[in-house]
């Protein structure tokens, strides 16, 4: 077994043994046994690679080819380089942060962590995955398991939200599909055979018209999972009806797969479509960029704040992506992974705050910080690093994207710079809102002066969130070089 | 010149921030305040040490102060820009480190007496570290990126300490207001350092700042809008800079920033975190003055003129005690920026220059002790209204003594420090422009004046009647005091134009008596008339203020500045941009995906009957499907 596969297969393993447990003690047992072995094979990843990365030259390493269905010519053929490492890290991390988070689920636990494994099997497959096939299977076999976990132990009107989400999800996953098959079949245009493999259509040439038709397609397919504007509103949604651990895992991990996707797929396969339409989906994202961080402002729901909030920072990942340069492009991976540790550690504290409170509503709270003092600093720090405060890993991806997005000389991306450097501004607004009312300020309810301190594992969780996010922010060179290393191959084909 | 370890001046209050932050329910408070202590200790010992090695040992190379740098590599984003940090040692750099050192170290000793009691005692000291190592490393920073790290962490250390008394809602609105506010200007500062990196390929001081470097001899070469970019850049620095400066309009977070603690007022908010704008001025001086033969400079002079006249007016009609403070560190920094305005860059004709680092340094002093004095009194008397105040000195004695002599000082006369650092701002004003000049010495008054208006109605005037007798304040809080006082006396003599110029040759300053006894005159006016208004009860202050009638009112309500921006705030953006978009998110972008279902649905309930399960109907649409592709087909073949 390859070093890469075993990502796959360990979940499909522990699910396997989930079956066989009684009760939740056993569930989440096995469950956080599954996760810390999966955050070790990460880590042990993480050094491999880099070993590797010294002496091997290629784009992709521990690659493995496995033919699948001959006659489409379709593989299973996987491989990593520094941006897939880096998320694989990510999603260990918060599925184990998960686990703990989700440490007192007493409704069907079993199927619960099953689910959730399910999901981060998918995320993982798609991530070491580099045929297009392939990554399509894992990608539907990770949104899937979202129906199901908002559906079943969600909150409030779930199966309207579980059933949004879906639908909006798959109407992006037919336009992928439909332009996943228009590069298949466009991928003999130099007189080879059709193929899915990511690398052999990155040596073709695909017509220009082609290109420019597939390359909105693919674009939209995937950026509606990372909430591209105006297809963002599946996810305030789904977020709010969703479990603690479904939000962070998928507003951490899942939203990942649409700015990863778009950058593995569109920029890298479609480089021409990429030039042809980047003014186009420029203005979308960096609109959503502000108008996330405006409609954030007005909320009262902290999961609606936190999901607006994915709205404006995923849309900087976007943004950056179509800069098309290697700093920007820099940023856009290291914001996914900035926004996913952050965004998890949120939604880990909402969850928290909840569960003490039974309320969301910051108007209806106040003076936290008085009351559970560690899970509200831990708030406040989290609001800082997501404000892009230095120190953090926000403002590493930021300055990256503002730096990089600073190269383009033209008017029109000077414009749209400035307009989304902006948002520094109404970030710090509404992040320092939400500080305001609700941990600041006199308590506002007597019964809240006896809420009970973060357990062990809550604690656990949110640290394990925490120290990436200071890690990153504090000593960025080796992780950003690296980063950049991977990103120099798929440069060539935009310049 | 070994500099590295000056390096520890950074570390030791982060060492002492983290130790205090993390075990903080686990140290005792008595102990938390000697390890703050200690630590900061450590750092000024090092600071002075620095200074003598770099200003009389090894600092000179034929004449000229050298810079040394030490430096290295936190983050690249192209081949040629890249983030480091580092420590960058020169006049300015030295000098602010005696700032923050010796004004840091008084506020943690004054803070072990204030602060006494206090629940969050060690948390206290915690930020006080963190701040001190932030402004550590904006002193010291080697490029502008380094300075925008750490700006944007005295920022929110400064969010932090002014939100101190978290549980009060008047602190946490003050606290965000101050964070929003400079974070709107540091907007502006970062899109300048987005230009320069873009424009000039580097980041680092001594090569942008390098008179004959490429990035100002080039300052042509791009323009837009019929300026070079580069002083479209400086603009926006000096923007992000007038932001943390509380220069006109930005200042209006400063006023409210006393909602802190008075001894984070004294440290942050009087004498070194509000002067790093000028700091930063002062560090791209070179570009400043030669990119567009000194364009921005004049916005940097009437700016701070302005702000100056403006706060100074504003100080008469207050009514606390820190807010009159408040307006007087605006106006005072309004000083230094219009120095640094006029100012040339070679010998002499860099006096403005001088003055200002100069007037930077004896203004640390002076204007910490004025509120730490202030802290000393609001400590006895449990407010910050002069109404509650009144006949202080019997029972203040050294409170009383060190604020007459920081009130002296800044008024002006001679010969305490404020009089030579004025003396030498006004004598570069006055070779500049007439008009700057003007209203150099009109501030010079108006500060006297309010200054005094301050210590007779806190320490003479008729004596309130207090529910406790108001004490002396101990002497953990009272040394620092004396302390500053001391230097408040004698900083002024320190030769500053040999040490700290432009062009860091160093020239010999002189005395201008006309000036001088001009300026003195007009401060001694504005004394006398405290003393007739103040000093023994009665209606002539307040017969004044009628005579100026809505000026009155105006002033006294700081020109609705700060309804003008609620009216931004609130009405504006919250009202007019933010729920309009949250509506529009829900309404439209949500209910066009919503349309898009229910259509669906309709839809699909209108064609279901096609799914009837009678073979009939089946065969009918597979034939008919069959004709249509046939067709198609037929169509195809024949183009």
């Amino acid at each position: 077994m390859d070093i890469l596969s075993l990502f796959v297969v360990l979940p499909v393993l522990v699910i396997i043994a989930l079956v066989f447990t009684k009760g939740l003690k056993q569930a989440r047992q096995i469950a956080m046994l599954g996760s810390i072995i999966q955050l070790g094979m990460a880590i042990n990843l993480l050094f491999a690679y880099l070993k590797e990365q010294s002496i091997n030259d290629s784009i992709f390493v521990f690659t493995r080819d496995i033919v699948w269905f001959e006659e489409l010519n379709i593989h299973y053929n996987i491989g990593v380089d520094g941006i897939s490492v880096a998320l694989i890290l990510l999603t260990s991390i918060i599925v184990l942060a998960g686990v703990f988070i989700s440490w007192k689920t007493y409704d069907l636990p079993k199927e619960f962590f099953v689910s959730l494994l399910v999901l981060a099997t998918g995320v993982y497959g798609f991530f070491i995955s580099i045929d297009l096939f392939t990554m399509f299977l894992f990608y539907e076999i990770a949104v899937i398991p979202m129906y199901l976990l908002i559906g079943i132990w969600g909150s409030g009107p779930k199966e309207y939200s579980a059933m949004k989400l879906t639908l909006m999800l798959m109407g992006a996953s037919a336009l992928l599909l439909v332009g996943i098959l228009g590069i298949y079949f466009n991928s003999n245009a130099d007189g080879g055979p059709l193929t899915f493999s990511i690398l052999e259509i990155a040596q073709v040439n695909i017509p220009f018209e082609a290109q420019k038709l597939f390359f909105p397609l693919i674009f939209i397919g995937f950026a509606v999972l990372g909430a591209l504007f105006p297809f963002h509103t599946w996810s305030p949604d789904g977020h709010a009806s969703a479990p603690t651990a479904v939000s962070m895992l998928h507003a951490g991990v899942l939203m990942k797969l649409g700015g990863y996707g778009v950058f593995r797929v569109a920029m890298f396969l479609l480089p021409q479509g990429a030039l042809e339409w980047s003014w186009f989906f420029i203005i979308l994202s960096a609109t959503g960029v502000i108008y996330g961080a405006f409609a954030a402002i007005r909320q009262t729901d902290l999961k609606y704040i936190n999901a607006y909030s994915s709205v404006s920072h995923l849309g900087l990942v976007l943004f950056a992506l179509l800069m098309l340069n290697k700093t920007a492009w820099n940023g856009a991976i290291l914001q996914s992974l900035s926004h996913g540790f952050m965004t998890a550690l949120f939604f880990a504290l909402i969850g928290m705050i909840y569960t003490r409170t039974n309320t969301r509503d910051i108007t209806k709270l106040g003076g936290l910080l008085k009351v559970i003092p560690f899970i509200s600093v831990i708030y406040v720090i989290a609001g800082l690093a997501s404000l892009g405060l230095p120190g953090f890993s926000g403002f590493v991806a930021e300055m990256n994207i503002f730096v990089g997005a600073f190269q383009n000389e033209d008017m029109f991306h000077r414009v749209v710079t400035i307009i989304s450097v902006s948002a520094i501004v109404v970030t710090a607004v509404y992040i320092l809102r939400v500080v305001g009312i609700m941990l600041m300020g006199p308590v506002k309810n007597e019964s809240y002066l006896s809420l009970p301190k973060a357990t062990w594992y809550e604690t656990t969780g949110v640290l394990l969130l925490l120290l990436p996010i200071v890690g990153i922010g504090v000593a960025p060179l080796w992780l950003s070089d690296m980063i950049l290393k991977s990103l120099q191959p798929f440069l060539q084909g935009v310049l | 010149m070994n500099i590295s370890y000056l390096f520890l001046i950074p570390l030791i209050p982060l060492a002492v921030f983290l130790v205090l932050g993390i075990f903080n329910k686990k140290i005792k408070p008595a102990i938390s305040g000697w390890i703050g202590v200690a630590g900061l200790a450590a750092s000024t010992i090092l600071s002075f040490y620095g200074a003598f090695q770099y200003f009389f040992v090894t600092g000179k190379l034929d004449g000229a102060y050298q810079t040394f740098t030490e430096k290295t590599v936190w983050l690249n984003f192209t081949d040629s820009l890249h983030i480091d940090l580092g420590i960058l040692i020169d006049p300015i750099s030295i000098m602010m480190l005696i700032v923050v050192s010796t004004i840091s170290l008084m506020v943690h000793i004054y803070s072990r007496g204030y602060m006494k009691g206090d629940p969050g005692y060690t948390k206290f000291f915690a930020f006080l570290s963190l701040f001190t190592f932030s402004m550590y490393g904006l002193v010291l920073a080697t490029n502008l990126f380094q300075i925008y790290i750490f700006w944007e962490l005295v920022g929110v250390s400064s969010f932090l300490l002014i939100g101190y008394y978290y549980t009060k809602n008047s602190a946490v609105a003050a606290a965000k207001k101050a964070f929003i506010v400079t974070r709107f200007a540091d907007f502006g500062f970062l899109i300048g350092i987005l230009i320069i990196g873009f424009y000039t390929g580097t980041w680092d001081f001594e090569t942008l700042n390098n008179p004959e470097g490429a990035a100002i001899a080039n300052w042509a070469s791009t323009s837009f809008m019929g300026l070079s970019v580069l002083t479209w850049a400086l603009i926006l620095i000096f923007m992000g800079g007038a932001g943390k400066s509380a220069m006109f309009p930005l200042h209006i977070w400063l006023p409210d920033a006393m909602e802190g603690p008075t001894p984070v007022s004294a440290l942050i908010h009087a004498a070194t975190m509000v002067v790093a704008g000028v700091y930063l001025v002062a560090r791209l001086f070179p570009m400043y003055y030669f990119v567009e033969e000194g364009y921005v400079l004049n916005i940097v002079a009437y700016v701070g003129a302005f702000s100056s006249l403006f706060a100074a007016i504003i100080a008469i009609t207050q009514t606390d005690i820190k807010r009159v403070l408040a307006f007087s560190t605006m106006s005072q920094i309004g000083y230094m920026m219009m120095a640094l305005g006029v100012s040339g860059f070679d010998g002499h004709e860099g006096v403005g220059y001088m003055a200002s680092m100069f007037h930077l340094f004896t203004h640390a002093m002076f204007k910490a002790l004025l509120f730490l004095g202030a802290g000393s009194v609001i400590h006895a008397v449990h407010s910050n209204y002069l109404k509650d105040m009144g006949g202080l000195r019997k029972h203040m004695p050294i409170t009383n003594i060190t604020f007459l002599i920081a009130a002296l000082a800044i008024a002006g006369v001679p010969p305490l420090a404020g009089f030579w650092s004025k003396d030498e701002i006004l004598v570069a004003a006055y070779e500049n422009s007439q008009f700057l000049y003007s209203i150099g010495i009109l501030v010079a008054g108006l500060t006297a004046f309010y200054m005094f208006r301050l210590y007779f109605g806190i320490f003479w005037g008729k004596e309130t009647t207090y529910a406790h007798k108001p004490k002396e304040s101990p002497r953990s809080m009272t040394i620092p005091l004396v302390i500053l006082a001391i230097f408040s006396v004698v900083v002024g003599f320190i030769p500053f134009s040999e040490y700290v110029t432009a062009d860091k040759l160093g020239f010999v300053a002189h005395l201008n008596y006309p000036l001088a006894a001009t300026a003195v005159l007009i401060g001694l006016i504005g004394i006398i008339l405290a003393w007739i208004f103040y000093k023994k009860e009665n209606d002539l202050a307040e017969r004044f203020a009628r005579a100026f009638g809505v000026f009155y009112l105006w002033a006294s309500n700081k020109f609705y500045f700060d309804e003008l921006y609620l009216f931004i705030t609130r009405k504006l953006i919250f009202k007019r941009i933010s729920a309009p978009i949250a509506y529009f998110d829900k309404k439209f972008v949500d209910g066009t995906m919503e349309g898009i279902g229910n259509k669906t649905l309709v839809v699909a309930n209108k064609i279901k009957g096609i799914q009837s399960g009678k073979v009939q109907d089946y065969a009918f649409g597979f034939i008919s499907g069959i004709v249509v592709l046939t067709i198609v087909f037929i169509y195809l073949w024949t183009n």
